[in-house]
């Protein structure tokens, strides 16, 4: 048997206005090179000059993880040539990363947390993009990204399937969109991932050489290219061969990994100081100024829905898991005082409907009041949970408010018993078969067959008849 | 014409100031002489004609308007690694030889600012690197006082068009000595100012650390008027200071009696030849006639300076130089197979041998296992410098020796052994390994070929080299000698 | 230290500069006497030291997050070997 160690290596884009070291603006979409200046071209004489902004994220990011801010950073070079590296070198952080040690936790899928621990993170550029589909035998080279500034967050090898890898790279996705310090678009690339992948058999104590699987763009494609990964190693060290340490690319026609051609040779990135540029002190009242600003994180929201809400542990996890989710969770609960009945509804019938359309909460057409004044309805019976999901699909197709749908489908509820009783007593007239055998039958078996006569009263009622009052009247009538 | 040439920066500024001169003329007489001159010299790689003609007939109408700075209508002309928006930025380099700057480096335009009128571009060792700016592609410059010998380097056009007067003011650049070698070699006065004095921002970079745009002219008095115009904090380069800049020529009278003369130890060993030495007594003869006292220092490390330098420079340089790959500007090799026949060929052809032979020490320097060895080390060891002239400038205001160990050598006599070549730059690598400011000014003659003496002062103490050098000049007469065929 | 030419072929590829064997040879002789000259930095003692990466050891001073640049597309792409739709021009990457 084996076991796999991985180490992720995640790349978020900072939503800082301008690029990291000049002052072009990091808009995702424009024209080619027309977001790139002299600076972001690599022009002969230019110099760089830091943005606080992308300080000040990264800070608010280490502070989350829990992580040691430190004093002194410096930006060094990383010296390869690519043509969409302008200058030849990445500006990067090496020996002193901004973010030093720090942890997450994550939670499996068993339900049990680990704490999965955080080496470093750093800021750097990013590089520029090539096109290679436009021109016959030649690629093109635009340069608006290069420069965007880059959060580079290292974990420790101590994530140990596809699965562990997910949920780690999923809590990194979730602290990032709660700070608002990137979008967090993994489609987009404001969010990429390396990943390194060793196995080694279990027990070892030793770790297997690893390989790099470079900028996997979703958290699908993540879990399957490290299995891809994983199992390809396996089956290398069971033919008694031997994993050769490299980049690969994830290719998900093939759901397979492959060596990457380009990046073979250059390996001696020849590190040192960027004279360019001077030692980034940060004292303690930016930190200060950052940990002010930031906003409730996800564990501390989770606590918070669970003692407020009366929610359970699993339910506040999917909650808080979407930043946005859980602030339009946190309405509904609050607006209609329903704190479990809201997240049944927004775990259940609202998830249900964004995976189906796959929607983003933010665009579900559905507000955080429209549901909260359904709930209301259900709270004063006036539907049922029947009646509820006709408005609540209503609501979606924007029909108008809760309480005009509900008027105009008549879809109050029937709860004067009078009505209901002559409902009943209609039923029991058109089924005397059935009634004969429910009064020979046993009580233990009794129960399940009331739920023929509740379903049927239920379908002469539309729908309306509250269902406790139905189940009430037809066990009495029917004794 | 020929008096207007003659003129001084600071004399040329009095005679505009006198409207005894109108920028028109000066300007036409000086483009009249690199017309002339230039082809024997090979000063200039660029000339602006056209422009110049322009700005000066600007600054004529500004004048006459009562709009003018203090400044406007003198010539300058621009080392040829300052970017200079429209117009040709070769660096000395056949990578850049097609490259037309789209932007104006700081320096340019703090000169364009201030009214001066730019008559071009000038020669150097490609990249700065070199000691006798035989490392150019546009072919070798010719020393004025002698044109079979080199006029030092790498701001050799900018040392040897002002030795010939083809203009009274040039900037340059000094990494190792770029500024103060080349003044040395050609009777004329540079400065080095102290690192971050100056911003870098359209400067074609050589070693980051290290590099620092200067100035050279006919005088001290010159320099200090340059510099007000080009020194300052700019927020686009990090590594400048921010810091005020005071008006230099204000301290230019300021008198030299108390003040300490510092005689490094290391510099007056017996490996300094004696006309050599003659020459330097001679200039700390009027230092104390002036009133300076002279005393002996250490500087312990100063022996390691170079070897610490070509260690440190090859290494910034050659992550400099990635940049020019034939991608977005420059040269690029002719029908490219592929993207490593795009890099190999295009740099390859690009760059010449000394360039590449810098690259490949940096590169060798920076890999994998020898970072400690020798880049670590050799910034250990800067430190000590750094150390030894802080601790020297407690006992003394400025710092005293040759430029270079010998006069200007003749073009050849070390092309192809760079170590030889290397070693000119004993005595002023390690005024950049501290950062600290430095001054070349014209010392006696030896055998009709002019030397240069080397102040070297406290940090940002540019005025105290500036003040020092303008009362030696004021007492002699070595900065008034011209080459007897310019 | 002594470089061979094996080192200065890995050197040459490292920083991309096409060296032809002849060029090798050349280089090679003067290579290592700068590194004799570079070497005589060993009989120095810095252990202790702290490496010095800028003379004056100024602070880094960081820029406001503002977008200043505009497009210059052209102006920039004039100056390119080859551009075409925008797009800076390289024989084809296989990655």
């Amino acid at each position: 048997m084996y076991e796999a160690v991985i180490g992720l290596e995640v790349h978020v884009q900072l939503s800082t206005a301008s690029k990291i070291f000049s002052g072009s603006s990091t808009a995702f979409g424009a024209e080619p090179n027309t977001q790139a200046s002299l600076i972001d071209l690599g022009m002969p004489g230019v110099l760089p000059v830091p943005n606080a902004k992308a300080f000040e994220m990264a800070i608010k990011f280490g502070l989350a993880i829990d992580a040691k801010i430190e004093q002194e950073s410096i930006f060094d070079r990383k010296n390869y040539f690519y043509p969409d590296l302008p200058k030849g070198y990445q500006i990067s952080q090496f020996e002193k990363p901004i973010v030093g040690p720090g942890r997450v936790t994550i939670t499996l899928d068993d339900g049990n947390t680990k704490t999965i621990n955080v080496t470093r993170a750093h800021l750097e550029e990013d590089a520029g993009k090539s096109i290679h589909d436009v021109f016959d035998g030649m690629t093109g080279i635009d340069l608006n990204r290069a420069g965007t500034p880059l959060l580079e967050i290292v974990s420790e090898p101590e994530l140990h399937s596809a699965r562990e890898a997910v949920a780690y790279l999923k809590v990194i996705h979730s602290i990032v969109r709660y700070l608002d310090i990137s979008d967090g678009n993994m489609a987009e690339g404001s969010m990429r991932c390396d990943c390194n992948v060793s196995v080694r058999p279990e027990g070892s104590e030793l770790l297997g050489t690893r390989t790099e699987i470079k900028n996997v763009n979703s958290f699908r494609f993540v879990e399957k290219a490290i299995d891809t990964e994983i199992h390809r190693q396996i089956e290398i060290l069971e033919d008694g061969g031997r994993v050769v340490q490299e980049t690969r690319l994830y290719d998900p026609d093939k759901d397979e990994t492959r060596p990457m051609r380009s990046k073979e040779e250059a390996n001696d990135y020849r590190y040192f100081p960027d004279p360019d540029l001077l030692p980034v002190f940060i004292d303690d009242s930016f930190i200060e100024t950052c940990r002010i600003k930031l906003p409730e994180l996800p564990d501390a929201r989770k606590a918070r829905y669970i003692a407020e809400y009366g929610i359970t542990d699993y339910d506040a996890s999917v909650l808080v898991a979407d930043r946005d989710l859980a602030d339009y969770f946190a309405e509904v609960a609050n607006m209609s005082g329903e704190g479990k009945l809201a997240a049944n509804w927004v775990m259940g019938s609202v998830l249900a409907e964004l995976n189906q359309a796959n929607l983003a909460i933010a665009e579900f057409p559905v507000s955080s009041r429209q549901l909260s004044d359904l709930l209301g309805r259900i709270k004063d019976d006036t539907l049922n949970s029947k009646t509820a999901k006709t408005v609540f699909e209503a609501l979606i197709t924007g029909d108008g408010e809760v309480d005009t749908i509900i008027e105009e489908q008549g879809l109050v509820q029937m709860t004067d018993t009078g009505a209901i009783e002559a409902v009943v007593d209609e039923v029991i007239s058109e089924n005397s078969h059935e009634v004969a055998n429910y009064r020979a039958a046993s009580s233990d078996k009794r129960s399940k067959m009331l739920g023929f006569f509740v379903g049927q009263v239920m379908k002469k009622s539309q729908g309306k008849a509250n269902p406790q009052a139905v189940n009430q009247i037809l066990a009495s009538k029917l004794t | 014409m020929s008096d207007i040439t003659d003129l001084s920066f600071s004399e040329l500024k009095k005679a505009l100031q006198e409207k005894s001169l109108s920028s028109t003329e000066i300007t036409l007489a000086f483009l009249e002489r690199i017309e002339s001159l230039n082809p024997e010299l090979n000063t200039f790689i660029t000339v602006t004609r056209d422009e110049a003609m322009r700005s000066a007939k600007n600054a004529d109408t500004a004048i006459s308007r009562g709009t003018a700075t203090a400044y406007t209508g003198l010539p300058i002309a621009h080392k040829d690694l300052f970017c200079t928006d429209g117009v040709l930025t070769t660096c000395g380099s056949k990578i850049l030889s097609n490259f037309v700057a789209p932007y104006d480096a700081h320096v340019v335009s703090r000169c364009k600012a201030a009214g001066l009128v730019s008559l071009g571009k000038l020669n150097m060792d490609e990249f700065a690197m070199g000691s006798s700016n035989e490392n150019s592609y546009f072919g070798p410059v010719r020393n004025p006082w002698d044109t079979d010998r080199v006029p030092g380097g790498s701001s050799g056009g900018s040392a040897a068009a002002v030795a010939a007067k083809l203009t009274p003011l040039a900037t340059g650049t000094d990494t190792g000595g770029s500024i103060r070698q080349p003044a040395a070699f050609t009777g004329t006065s540079g400065i080095k100012p102290t690192y971050g004095r100056v911003s870098r921002f359209g400067m074609i970079a050589y070693a980051s650390s290290l590099d620092q745009g200067g100035l050279i002219a006919h005088t001290a008095e010159d320099l200090a008027h340059g510099l007000g115009l080009i020194a300052g904090h700019d927020s686009r380069d990090s590594t400048s200071a921010e810091r005020s800049v005071p008006d230099y020529t204000e301290v230019l009278n300021g008198s030299l009696k108390g003040k300490v003369i510092g005689l490094p130890k290391q510099f007056f060993d017996d490996r300094l030849n004696n006309s050599m030495r003659d020459a330097m007594d001679m200039v700390l003869e009027v230092f104390k006639s002036l009133g300076a006292s002279v005393v002996e220092i250490s500087l312990d490390h100063v022996a390691e300076a170079i070897p610490a330098y070509y260690v440190i420079a090859p290494a910034e340089a050659s992550s400099n130089l990635s940049r020019f790959d034939g991608v977005r500007f420059g040269y690029r090799a002719d029908k490219p197979t592929n993207l490593l026949d795009l890099y190999e060929r295009s740099r390859g052809e690009g760059f010449g041998s000394e360039v590449k032979r810098r690259i490949l020490i940096g590169t060798y320097a920076l890999s994998e296992g020898y970072y400690d060895a020798y880049y670590k080390k050799a910034q250990q060891i800067r430190r000590l410098i750094r150390d030894d002239f802080n601790h020297a400038l407690a006992s003394c205001d400025l710092i005293f020796g040759p430029t270079t160990p010998s006069t200007a050598f003749v073009i050849g006599e070390k092309i192809s052994d760079p170590v030889s070549m290397y070693l000119e730059d004993i005595y002023t690598v390690a005024t950049n390994m501290a950062g600290l400011p430095g001054g070349s000014f014209q010392a006696p003659m030896i055998s009709g070929l002019p030397t240069g003496y080397q102040l070297t002062g406290p940090a940002f103490g540019e005025s105290i080299i500036l003040n020092a050098a303008h009362q030696i000049q004021m007492a002699t007469d070595w900065h008034r000698l011209n080459p007897e065929n310019f | 230290m002594s470089l061979t030419s094996d080192h200065v072929k890995r050197v040459g590829r490292l920083a991309q500069l096409g060296l032809t064997d002849a060029e090798i040879t050349e280089t090679l002789t003067q290579l290592n006497s700068i590194l004799s000259l570079v070497d005589q930095m060993q009989q120095i003692d810095t252990k202790g030291v702290v490496p010095l990466a800028h003379p004056l050891e100024l602070k880094q001073i960081l820029r406001a997050d503002a977008v200043t640049e505009m497009d210059q597309r052209e102006k920039f792409q004039n100056t390119s070997p080859q551009a075409d739709a925008g797009l800076y021009l390289v024989p084809r990457v296989v990655e």
